[in-house]
């Protein structure tokens, strides 16, 4: 009876190109010796190609995230090699687990320590809206306190959910306007969370 | 000589007659009701007796019985003989509208931080405590969580369905 192994009898010829993976140019003008686009559209390819995010990761979604990072998953595919451990350097606040009500003043001043742009995802049925812990001692979901972008469901997501959920902030970050960040509306939507 | 549930009863009704109270030996662990005025004379006793020797508390903590008139929060201690290995529970009833009772921190130093815990969650208040104050719970919180008249479920989010979270039942 065979055997349903297979073996890898017939390696392919590694091919450099394989793993690199080389972003689209974006549209523009071009001619011989010149090359012509919207500065916004090459702000938002570098920012979305090398975003730092800032893990701050409280219980078992944690877990998760660190299997993204690890080299299976690879969040680092994406750009997003370099973990922040400082809120300044940092342009995505990644916020996975259980936020306490006494944990809530501590995450809300990270957030405020982070510079613009910044962005938020969710990890999380406890991070989205408190999860299985609805009790009082649990915040109902971060968006009580800080605006959040993207929402990853899951108790715990799979660590495809998570990359998914990045994948999805990088389409923000690249389609996002460059004065998003001083409309009125954004100023709005933080004004409503108490945050100048 | 081991130390044995039987002495303990005896030295204890011995010194306190009468109110010594409701011994029970639930899972063979010795365990008696004292007026909550005598909480610390009691303690001092099981503490200072070189037979008894119960210096070091374990655990302590209040139950909320909200359908026994007068007698609606409990207060428990568990204290250990470590030469002996021997532990017992002492309780003391008080009613909730008078939640008074004295603390133990002169007596044992770890009940200092498990008396603001047990005053975090049950609202009893110890008095002569140094820093009777929230220890788990936020600051904001005016309300004591685990006493039965307060749902246990947080009452800010309003997009939850109630039949679907089970929210909104009662233990009774
Ligand atoms: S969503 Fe589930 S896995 Fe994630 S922190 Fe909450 S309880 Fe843990």
């Amino acid at each position: 009876m065979p055997r349903p192994v297979r073996f890898n009898i017939h390696p392919k010829q590694a091919d450099i190109h394989d793993n690199i993976a080389i972003a689209d140019m974006p549209a523009g003008l071009q001619g011989e010796g010149y090359f012509a686009t919207s500065l916004e559209k090459v702000v938002g390819l570098a920012r979305k190609n090398s975003i730092w995010p800032l893990p701050f990761a409280t219980s078992c979604c944690g877990i998760e995230f660190m299997a993204t990072m690890g080299s299976h998953y690879d969040l680092a595919r994406f750009g997003s090699e370099r973990m922040g451990f400082t809120p300044r350097q940092c342009d995505l606040l990644m916020v996975m687990g259980t936020i306490a009500k006494k944990m809530a003043p501590v995450l809300r001043q990270v957030y405020l320590q982070m510079a613009e742009p910044r962005w938020v995802l969710a990890v999380g049925a406890c991070a989205s809206s408190g999860g299985i812990f609805d009790t009082y001692s649990v915040l109902q979901g971060i968006d009580q306190i800080i605006p959040v972008d993207v929402y990853v469901p899951g108790c715990p997501p799979r660590p495809e959910a998570i990359l998914d959920g990045v994948i999805k902030i990088q389409e923000l970050v690249h389609n996002e306007s460059l004065r998003r960040r001083n409309s009125e509306h954004y100023k709005n939507l933080l004004g409503t969370y108490g945050i100048q | 000589m081991a130390l044995t549930n039987e002495y303990i009863q005896q030295r204890l009704q011995e010194k306190f007659g009468e109110l010594v109270t409701g011994v029970e030996q639930p899972y063979g662990m010795f365990t008696f009701e004292v007026p909550k005025s005598h909480n610390l004379k009691v303690m001092q006793f099981l503490h200072d007796d070189e037979a008894l020797g119960f210096r070091f508390l374990t655990d302590l903590t209040a139950v909320h019985y909200p359908d026994a008139p007068g007698r609606e929060l409990a207060v428990v201690y568990h204290l250990h003989n470590l030469a002996e290995n021997v532990r017992i529970r002492l309780k003391v009833f008080t009613a909730v509208t008078e939640p008074d009772v004295y603390t133990a921190t002169a007596l044992y130093q770890s009940a200092n931080w498990m008396e603001r815990e047990t005053y975090d969650f049950y609202g009893v208040n110890f008095v002569g405590h140094p820093n009777l104050k929230r220890i788990l719970n936020v600051d904001e919180m005016d309300y004591f969580p685990m006493r039965k008249e307060f749902p246990l479920e947080d009452q800010t989010r309003i997009d939850k369905d109630d039949d679907m979270f089970g929210r909104g039942g009662h233990i009774n």
